[in-house]
C-alpha cells in the first residue's frame, strides 16, 4: 500500500511537470504566431520580447508572484493575500505524504512550475497586442509588475482560495484567470498607445498591414494547440486513478473538439462575412474555441464541446472587425481571442456545470477585468510618464528590428564581407 | 547594339527564355521587378479589410544582342510571353554604345 501510495504520487507529480512542459512550450507558440502576424521588420523585435517576457515572467513568479497567488493559510484575508517572499526549495518527505492518505500527491515544486508556466502565458497575450510600435523596455518593465503583482492577485481570488473561489466563480484553466488576464492587460495598453501609423486613414478608412509569413503563424497556432493539452488536462491536477485519467481523456478530447469548432466557425463566418477564407481568422478561430473551452473542459459532452468553441470562433471574427471599427489595433487579434471570447468561456461554464451560476462567473468576469484593466492602465501611465511607451515615428517607419535590436530578421542586402554571398 | 528590355508576367519567364536560347542568344539579366500598366492593381483581402495593390510582380528581362538578331530576339518574347489577355507586359529597345566582356576585355559585338 505504502509503495502504491508513492508511486501514485510519483505519477501525478510527472503528469504536472510534463503537462507544465507541454504550456511552457506555448511560448514557443506564441512567438511563431506573432513573428508571422507582424511585418518583416519587426520581426526580430517580437521574438526578443517573446524570450524575455517568458524569463521575466519565470523570475518574478519565483521571487514575490507564486507567494501571492497561493498563501495558503498565510493569507491575510479573502482579499489581499499578503506577501510571503521568495519561492524556497522545501518540498514534502515520504512520511509526510504517506501520512497524509493521499492528500498530498505531488511535489509542491512541482506545482510551483505548473503555475509560473501560466503566469507566463498570461504575459504572452500582450505582447501581440502591441507589436510593431511599443517600447522593448517599457514593455518588459510592464511585464514585471503584469508576472510579480497584477496577475498573481486575481489568481488567489480564483485559484489561491480568495474571495471570488468562495463566491462559487468557476474557472477550470483560466478563461478568466489567464486570458482574460492577458487580454484586459493587452487592452489598456493598446488604448494608451494608438493604432500603428497607417493603420486607420484621416476620413475613417481601414488599412490592412499584412502579417510577413503565414507558414510561421499556422505553426504557432498548432504549437499552442497542442500546448492547450498541458494547459487544460494538466489543469484536472491528478490522474491516478480510473475516475481522474477518465476526466484527464475528457478533458482532452473536449479541448480538441473546442479548437476544431473554432477553426470551422471562424472560417464560415469569415467567408460568409468577406467573400473569402481567411486563413489568419481560421487560425484565431482555433485560439478561440481553445479560450472558450478553458473555463470548463471537463463537463461538457464533446459535441457541447465543439459548439462552444464554434461560437467562440463566431465571436472572435465579429470581434476582431468590431476592434478595427473602433480604431483598437491589434496585429495579432489577442484582445478578441483572449480578452472577448475569455469572457464567453466564463459564461459557457453555466451550459453544463450544474455547480455553476450566472451571477458567480458574471462576478469574477467583472472583476478580473476591472482589476486587470484598472490596474494594467496605471501601470501604463506610469511607464508612459517615465519612459515613454511608445516608439518614434521615424523607429516604427524604420522597424523595431533595426532600431531596438540592430538586427534584422531576414537580412537580404547585406554586401558581400562576411555575408557568404 | 542594341539593348532589349522586356516586362513580362513571371511564369512566361521559362518559355522566354527556352525561346531565346533556340535563337542563339547567349545571355540574359532577370531582375524581379513592381508596376502597373494599363492591368493596374489588383484587390487583396486581409482579416476583413480589403485593399488594392498598385505594383503587380513582373519580371524584367535584359538583352544585350546585334542588330541582324533583333527582329528575332522581338519576335521570340512577343511569341513566348503572350497570353492574350491584359498585363501581358512590353518589349522596349534602346540603342547600346558599348559592351566590354570583362573576362578578356573584348568590346562590342565580340563581347556579346
Amino acid at each position: 500500500m505504502e509503495a502504491i501510495t508513492e508511486v501514485k504520487y510519483a505519477l501525478d507529480t510527472f503528469y504536472f511537470l510534463v503537462t507544465g512542459a507541454l504550456v511552457m512550450w506555448m511560448a514557443a507558440g506564441f512567438a511563431m504566431l506573432e513573428a508571422g502576424l507582424v511585418r518583416a521588420k519587426n520581426t526580430t523585435e517580437i521574438l526578443t520580447k517573446n524570450i524575455a517576457l517568458y524569463a521575466i515572467a519565470c523570475i518574478m513568479y519565483m521571487l514575490i508572484g507564486y507567494g501571492i497567488m497561493y498563501p495558503g493559510d498565510a493569507a491575510v484575508n479573502s482579499w489581499w493575500p499578503g506577501l510571503h517572499g521568495i519561492l524556497g526549495s522545501d518540498d514534502n518527505t515520504a512520511q509526510a505524504v504517506l501520512a497524509s492518505g493521499g492528500d498530498i500527491y505531488y511535489s509542491n515544486l512541482s506545482d510551483f512550475f505548473f503555475q509560473v508556466v501560466f503566469c507566463a502565458t498570461a504575459m504572452s497575450v500582450v505582447s501581440g497586442a502591441v507589436a510593431e510600435r511599443m517600447k522593448l523596455w517599457a514593455f518588459l518593465a510592464f511585464a514585471v509588475v503584469l508576472t510579480g503583482f497584477i496577475y498573481p492577485m486575481q489568481g488567489y481570488w480564483k485559484w489561491g482560495g480568495g474571495f471570488l473561489d468562495q463566491l462559487g466563480f468557476l474557472d477550470f484553466a483560466g478563461s478568466g484567470v489567464v486570458h482574460l488576464t492577458g487580454g484586459a492587460a493587452a487592452l489598456a495598453g493598446v488604448l494608451l498607445l494608438g493604432a500603428r501609423k497607417g493603420k486607420y486613414g484621416p476620413k475613417g478608412e481601414i488599412n490592412p498591414i499584412p502579417g510577413a509569413n503565414m507558414p510561421m503563424a499556422t505553426l504557432g497556432t498548432f504549437i499552442l494547440w497542442l500546448g492547450w493539452f498541458g494547459f487544460n488536462g494538466g489543469s484536472e491536477l491528478i490522474v491516478s486513478n480510473v475516475a481522474e485519467a477518465n476526466a484527464v481523456a475528457m478533458v482532452f478530447v473536449n479541448t480538441n473538439a473546442a479548437a476544431a469548432g473554432g477553426v470551422v466557425a471562424a472560417m464560415i463566418t469569415a467567408r460568409l462575412m468577406f467573400g473569402k477564407t481567411d486563413l489568419t481568422m481560421a487560425l484565431n478561430g482555433a485560439l478561440a474555441g481553445l479560450v472558450a473551452i478553458t473555463a470548463e473542459p471537463l463537463t461538457p459532452t464533446p459535441l457541447l464541446a465543439t459548439i462552444v468553441g464554434a461560437i467562440g470562433g463566431i465571436l472572435v471574427v465579429f470581434s476582431i472587425v468590431s476592434m478595427d471599427k473602433f480604431k483598437i489595433d491589434d496585429p495579432v487579434g489577442a484582445i478578441s481571442v483572449h480578452g472577448v471570447v475569455g469572457m464567453w468561456g466564463l459564461i459557457a461554464v453555466t451550459l453544463s456545470n450544474p455547480d455553476a451560476t450566472l451571477t458567480a462567473q458574471l462576478t469574477g468576469l467583472v472583476t478580473i477585468l476591472l482589476w486587470v484593466f484598472i490596474a494594467s492602465l496605471i501601470v501604463w501611465l506610469i511607464l508612459k510618464a517615465v519612459m515613454g511607451i511608445r516608439v518614434t515615428e521615424e523607429e516604427e517607419y524604420e522597424g523595431l528590428d533595426l532600431t531596438d535590436c540592430g538586427l534584422e530578421a531576414y537580412p537580404e542586402f547585406t554586401g558581400s564581407k562576411g555575408s557568404g554571398i | 547594339m542594341k539593348l532589349v528590355s522586356a516586362i513580362i508576367k513571371p511564369f512566361k519567364l521559362d518559355d522566354v527564355r527556352e525561346a531565346l536560347s533556340e535563337i542563339g542568344v547567349q545571355g540574359i539579366t532577370v531582375t524581379e521587378v513592381k508596376g502597373f500598366g494599363r492591368q493596374k492593381g489588383h484587390t487583396e483581402l486581409y482579416r476583413g479589410a480589403e485593399y488594392v495593390v498598385d505594383f503587380l510582380p513582373k519580371v524584367k528581362i535584359d538583352v544585350a544582342v546585334s542588330d541582324d538578331l533583333l527582329d528575332q530576339v522581338i519576335d521570340a518574347i512577343s511569341k513566348a510571353a503572350q497570353t492574350g489577355k491584359i498585363g501581358d507586359g512590353k518589349i522596349f529597345v534602346f540603342s547600346l554604345e558599348q559592351a566590354i566582356r570583362i573576362r578578356t576585355g573584348e568590346s562590342g559585338a565580340d563581347a556579346l
